[in-house]
């Protein structure tokens, strides 16, 4: 017996302020889940599978529309309930956790009354009853210590410990359907795991229909039952998760299912010769100030005491979680965050005292590439002024003409056209953005480029891409890359050695496979154990 | 928290001291005494001898911030600055430049202000917070946009006619309240009405609008989506989770102006010759009385000072996050 | 042809008049120019003024601002007639009142001047005088005005005199109107044209029917104007007899020079300070927070007062400086916008500040960094054009504040000089006129329906203005 099941759904977006006509944002897609079932809805930003599960719900923002379709939820028809009948469906048949935890709960409410909310609406419970469900449902989603956190706010609690009370909000009073739209994404790797397992758990153990969006193949792999290819608003691929893996039939699934790490295949280090970067026991402090007159109590030690050291023609992998400081050295190695102690060199010649007008002759031999696509150029300059800003600035070009023939070849170079060198910035996708970024850092023709998270921000199908540019890059150039990443996944294809850090500390660092097939420290391997697998 | 409230009493005393040099300069430096002197005797062949007299029965006739006439005890107490300007830090006001005590006035024309002041804000804000919650319940309708078109057009008429429109209907033409004046006492309502009415009703343009936008604000949050997502109706969503993060701005921000509530309304007061000390700065400002408006600005920062460091309480009252980090 | 070389010899022989505020408001209508021809350039910031102009609220409001400033504009060219020559003397004498081109226009309106009130389109004075029949029986009546409705033969014609002239303004309005829409709409479709001819798609034209309705009602307004104050007092006159549609019209140069100069004067200071503060951080931004937190915590009304006093001060005992009344008056308004200026830079600093700091934060000015771009140019190049929408915003959303603030200033007797003309002054004088009976109110009427117009007008443009620029609500 199916428990939910969608028939020709489709989106549309409402003609607007903006737009004349009405714009189909999911073209008609079917599919259905059994209880105890897990179904994995895979696609890129923009696919269109958030939306289809607003629309399940019946919580679509006001500018969209349901064109047309049906969803039977339990044998009832979702579509045909008046708003009052919709609302003792929501929460209690049906559902849902979100994607960001630190807004998805109530700031001025304690975790009591949320979850006493939905408790009081559709059970009708109160007063001690009410409150051993609560306690209970905490235990359940693993948060300890019940008792004390009733009266808790949610900034009080860690992002793992804000989505279990989410989840248990969701999954108090029994529903039989749980939609979960990107429940683990902005959650590092480790309390990923746990919040997967979680589900998984919960599932097992109530026969939950879950519908699980994500766009992470990792997370599919470990999670799903069956799985739905989405994209640019039409379902793809539907199939049952082992056969997905083996088989993959549309030619987009197999590059998803490409996407994921291949652990067996390792670079081999390049022929050492002297480092081109040395960092030794380098720290960074922020002041902490505190008391009537501000005085510095303490320091937050974001870099506390890192040695590495890179080779020309190599990479190094910095890893570690958000908050580990990795994205910190990389700004001091810039000389944009100062030292607290430590000594940085540079090709042989120590930098770390230099003036910024001393260090002006390395801002050439060293170069950034950032996270953000959308916030690394300046949206009011071309493609041209942006390109050129360093090469004026570090006089690598100063003559305009030849300028402007390496710039057209530099775009060439990175896959882009010359006619792109007079567009502005938002006309490009992010992919094409990050080329650019590229472009832009390697015009100054450096010896080292700090690569901070070029590809977390990318769809997987384009990450691919990006990081293959890189690697030629490499080679044509003989470029050393400092790549900073939390995406260990990525590593094997691209690094030659691996450090990892950890509270501003590095506890492991040696070879790409070394690290990644024999790790020797325990946080090491309980982030290799949350990297999910590909089945086959 | 006490080591806070200390800190933000501290940082406020540089600032305070800011504008009282500020206001030294501009009242005895961009224009000194002697020019004081000659607009207030009006007539611009005074002599000399008037200038003197009327400098030396008002204390302007002292050095200004060094008298080396002076042994060590009046080297610095006995100048205009020290008189007229150090002295406002105690609350010390001096004289008005006709000779009346400006402390005793203030103390005494304060409380018909805040009679006025203290109703038109709370019943404005009330009445502005149900407006918007109302237009926020309806959003994205015809009735929103033809609220905020309204709200538009009233904010776009200046203050001045609200009270000429007032007084011209309620009081002259259908009698309903007297049109200006005071009593003291419970006698005072009688004439409160009016004014507070208008003031309230000169505010609900603005007031609506950017409350409606607060609320707007929380309605497009995560958290909203997550209590619809729970099955809690569109009304229960409005009043327990837009409204009370929605209140949280809107309180914090109307907290500033509470201290200056006894400061009144000058437009409102003179139109409505109500005794308070907006009046009262007025007529010092129409009879170019320097002593009262130095006063009434050094009273005024203070009160705008005091009403920050409230605000900042505020939030670590009404706020958790604030609270308990 | 004589004529023509009279008319050419009045014009060399006057002596142009140039304020300061004349000064500004070319260097204002000069930047607007600059601003449209930048915008041509970039096509993120012309996106943003499509949403603008594509609405109907946004362009209607933007063709009467325009309106307005056109009018200002015409009133800021200033010039002294030469005064008739004494007989003997060869020396040019000029009039001591300085006139303005709008003057000119308003030739109609401006030398009308009754004895005292009279209500609008009367031809009857307010008030009863003392008169003699031929006879030289004296009686108290109401006497004809000396500059309405003079023409009439029949005293029953009024209403149907009013009613054929405005007939007839309205024919001329509906001409010029249907030449000027028919001319547009021939050039749009050659445009047209022409771009189909390249293959360039049409992109998504501006709300032209509400462009040329706000046009033709203007049109109208001004031809209903310029041919009824022919021969009536349209708003009636004030007490010593002036037009009061006149000076209501007078005032628009004061509404909108306060709106725009109030902020534009204080503005460099608070861009300077403002990035300054956000960029360099540290004690640059502890001395800039001192100083707009002290500035913004004196309330800014007792600020403006007791400024307005000190410049009243310096103005009694400089005279020898202001040999002029316009002279006077028009330094006193600059002081005032300077003033007014000074209350609400604050705020504005404080945005810009906020702002910068976050711009600062941002991958490209880290980039910047990287290639170790200096300072200035970071400033010039990555800072200011992304945060100019705040500048833009606090700058249509001032406009409005200082209109409206204009009004109560002038009242409390701190505003504009009394001899400049403005809504503010016009409603001070009136609050006498609304106690007598029966009621004058239609000075106050003008000036509430001019501002009212403006000020909304200025309200609608700048939430669209918001509504396009502002990050947070796109």
């Amino acid at each position: 017996m199916e428990l939910l099941q969608v028939e020709n759904l489709s989106i549309e977006l409402l003609p607007g302020k903006y737009q004349q006509a009405g714009r189909l944002l999911v073209k008609p897609v079917s599919f259905s889940i059994r209880a105890g079932e897990i179904l994995a809805l895979v696609g890129e930003s923009g696919s269109g599978k958030s939306l289809t599960s607003l629309a399940l719900m019946r919580l679509l923002p006001e500018a969209l529309a349901i064109r047309s379709g049906r969803v039977q939820l339990a044998g009832t028809d979702v579509f045909d309930l008046t708003e009052a009948q919709m609302n003792s469906v929501r929460g209690r048949m049906a559902a849902m956790v979100f994607q960001e935890p630190q807004s998805s709960l109530n700031p001025v409410q304690t975790i009591e009354q949320q979850i006493g909310e939905v408790l009081r609406l559709h059970k009708g419970l109160s007063g001690a009853a009410l409150r051993e469900k609560i306690i209970s449902l905490l235990h359940e989603v693993g948060i300890n210590d019940a008792e004390q956190r009733l009266g808790w706010y949610p900034h009080q609690l860690s992002g793992g410990q804000k989505q279990r009370v989410v989840i248990a909000i969701a999954l108090a009073c029994e529903p039989q359907l749980l939609i979960a739209d990107e429940p683990t994404t902005a959650l590092d790797v480790t309390i990923q795991k746990q919040i997967l397992e979680l589900l998984n758990e919960l599932r097992r153990k109530r026969q939950l229909a879950v519908l699980l969006i994500t766009h992470d193949m990792g997370v599919v792999a470990q999670m799903a039952d069956r799985v739905a290819v989405m994209r640019y608003g039409e379902i793809v691929e539907q199939a049952a998760a082992r056969e997905f893996f083996a088989a993959p039939k549309h030619e987009y699934s197999r590059a998803l299912i490409h996407s994921l790490p291949d652990r067996r295949h390792f670079l081999s280090a390049p022929a050492q010769s002297e480092p081109l970067l040395q960092l030794k026991d380098v720290r960074v402090w922020f002041a902490q100030r505190k008391g009537i007159l501000q005085r510095v109590v303490g320091h937050t030690k974001a870099v506390d005491g890192i040695s590495l050291s890179i080779g020309r023609g190599e990479t190094l992998a910095l890893v570690g979680e958000s908050g580990s400081g990795k994205s910190t050295a990389g700004r001091a190695i810039l000389s944009l965050e100062p030292l607290a102690g430590g000594e940085l060199y540079f090709a042989g010649e120590r930098i770390d005292q230099l003036s910024q007008r001393q260090f002006l002759p390395l801002r050439k031999r060293i170069q950034v590439i950032f996270q953000d696509p959308f916030s690394s150029m300046n949206p009011r300059m071309n493609v041209r002024d942006i390109l050129a800003e360093g090469m004026i600035a570090l006089k690598v070009e100063p003559d305009a003409e030849k300028r402007e023939q390496r710039l057209q070849a530099l775009l060439q170079r990175v896959g882009l056209e010359v006619a792109h060198l007079d567009r502005f910035p938002h006309e490009f996708s992010g992919g094409q953005r990050q080329r650019l970024a590229i472009a832009r850092a390697i015009a100054v023709e450096p010896e080292l480029i700090i690569c901070d998270e070029p590809t977390s921000a990318l769809d997987v199908s384009i990450r691919g891409q990006v990081l293959q540019l890189l690697q030629e890059l490499q080679q044509e150039m003989g470029l050393s890359y400092l790549f900073i990443t939390h995406d260990l996944s990525i590593i094997p294809h691209l690094a030659h050695r691996v450090a990892v850090m950890k509270d501003g500390v590095i506890v492991e660092q040696g070879d790409t496979e070394q690290i990644m097939t024999a790790p020797q420290h325990d946080y090491t391997r309980s982030l290799l154990a949350s990297v999910p697998v590909s089945p086959v | 928290m006490l080591a806070y409230i200390i800190r933000r009493l501290a940082y406020a005393l540089p600032i305070l001291l800011g504008v009282n040099l500020l206001t030294f300069a501009l009242f005895f430096m961009v224009n000194t005494p002697d020019q004081m002197a000659r607009v207030q005797l009006g007539d611009k062949h005074v002599s000399e001898e008037a200038i003197e007299q009327w400098k030396a029965q008002r204390g302007y006739d002292k050095p200004l911030f060094i008298n080396t006439a002076e042994n060590s005890e009046g080297l610095l107490t006995d100048t205009i600055f020290f008189e007229k300007s150090a002295r406002l830090f105690v609350f010390d006001f001096g004289k008005s430049d006709e000779g009346r005590v400006i402390g005793a006035d203030i103390s005494e024309r304060m409380w018909p202000s805040l009679a006025v002041a203290l109703p038109t804000f709370i019943i404005g804000i009330s009445v502005n917070i149900v407006f918007a919650l109302f237009v926020v319940m309806f959003r994205a309708s015809a009735f929103d946009t033809a609220a905020m078109v309204l709200c538009v057009v009233l904010l776009s008429i200046s203050g001045v006619f609200y009270i000429l429109g007032g007084q011209y209907f309620f009081a002259k033409l259908w009698h309903l309240v007297p049109i200006s004046g005071y009593l003291a006492g419970t006698d005072a309502i009688r004439f409160l009405i009016l004014p507070v009415i208008i003031g309230v009703v000169a505010g609900i343009g603005g007031g609506t609008r950017l409350y409606r936008t607060l609320f707007l604000e929380e309605a497009n949050k995560d958290y909203v989506r997550t209590a619809r997502a729970k099955g809690v109706s569109e009304t229960a969503v409005l009043f327990r989770h837009i409204l009370p993060n929605g209140l949280i701005p809107i309180l914090t921000s109307v907290v500033v102006v509470i201290p200056s509530l006894f400061m009144g309304s000058l437009l409102i007061e003179s139109f409505f010759g109500i005794p308070g000390l907006g009046s009262y700065t007025l007529d010092a400002i129409q009879a170019q009385d320097f002593a009262i408006v130095r006063s009434m600005v050094f009273l005024g920062s203070v009160l705008y000072i005091l009403g920050l460091i409230l605000t900042d309480i505020s939030y670590t009252l009404v706020d958790p996050r604030v609270r308990l980090s | 042809m004589n004529e023509l070389m009279s008319v050419m010899n009045e014009l060399l022989s006057i002596k142009p008049v140039v304020l300061w505020s004349d000064v500004l408001i070319y260097i204002l209508v000069a930047s607007l120019g600059l601003f449209f021809y930048q915008l041509s350039k970039n096509p993120l910031a012309r996106q943003r003024w499509r949403t603008v102009f594509h609405s109907r609220a946004g362009v209607a409001s933007f063709i009467v601002i325009l309106f307005y400033l056109l009018i200002a504009l015409l009133d800021s060219l200033h010039y002294r007639a030469p005064l008739e020559k004494t007989e003997g003397s060869d020396e040019v004498h000029y009039s001591q009142e300085v006139h303005s081109v709008l003057d000119v226009v308003l030739t109609e309106l401006r030398n009308k001047d009754e004895k005292t009130y009279s209500a609008p389109f009367a031809i009857y004075s307010f008030a009863k005088e003392n008169m003699q029949t031929d006879d030289g029986v004296v009686y108290r009546d109401f006497p004809r005005l000396a500059n309405a409705g003079q023409h009439l033969a029949d005293e029953a014609d009024h209403g149907k005199d009013v009613f054929v002239r405005s007939m007839k303004a309205l024919l001329v309005a509906a001409f010029i109107s249907a030449v000027i829409i028919g001319l547009h709409i021939a050039w749009r479709q050659r445009q047209q044209r022409q771009q189909c001819s390249r293959g360039l798609t049409t992109q998504q034209t501006l709300p032209w029917g509400t462009i040329y309705l706000t046009q033709s009602l203007l049109v109208l307004a001004c031809c209903w104007v310029l041919e009824l104050s022919k021969v009536y007092h349209i708003l009636g006159t004030d007490k010593v007899g002036q037009d009061v549609l006149y000076w209501s019209i007078k005032a628009i140069r004061t509404g909108v020079l306060i709106g725009t100069l109030a902020t534009l004067l204080t503005l460099p200071l608070a861009i300077v300070l403002g990035i300054s503060a956000g960029y360099f951080k540290g004690w640059v931004d502890d001395v800039v927070q001192y100083i707009y937190t002290t500035l913004s915590s004196i309330p800014g009304i007792l600020l403006i007062a007791a400024s307005v006093l000190l410049i009243d001060v310096y103005i009694e005992t400089h005279p020898e400086q202001f040999n002029l009344v316009a002279v006077r008056a028009d330094f006193k308004f600059l002081a005032l916008c300077f003033i007014l200026g000074m209350t609400s830079w604050t705020g504005l600093c404080r945005l810009l500040r906020a702002e910068t700091l976050k711009v600062s934060q941002l991958d490209y000015v880290q980039a910047a960094h990287a290639f170790g771009v200096g300072h200035n140019r970071i400033i010039y190049r990555h800072i200011l054009p992304n945060i100019t929408h705040i500048i833009l915003i606090a700058l249509v959303l001032d406009f409005s504040v200082f209109v409206l603030a204009e009004a109560v200033l002038s009242y409390i007797g701190v505003g504009v000089d009394p001899s400049m003309a403005s809504w503010g002054n016009m409603i001070n004088e009136a609050r006498s006129e609304l106690s007598r009976d029966p009621l004058v109110w239609w000075s106050v009427a003008a000036a509430f329906v001019l501002m009212f117009v403006l000020v909304l007008a200025a309200n609608l443009f700048s939430d669209r203005v918001r509504d396009a620029f502002d990050p947070r609500s796109a």
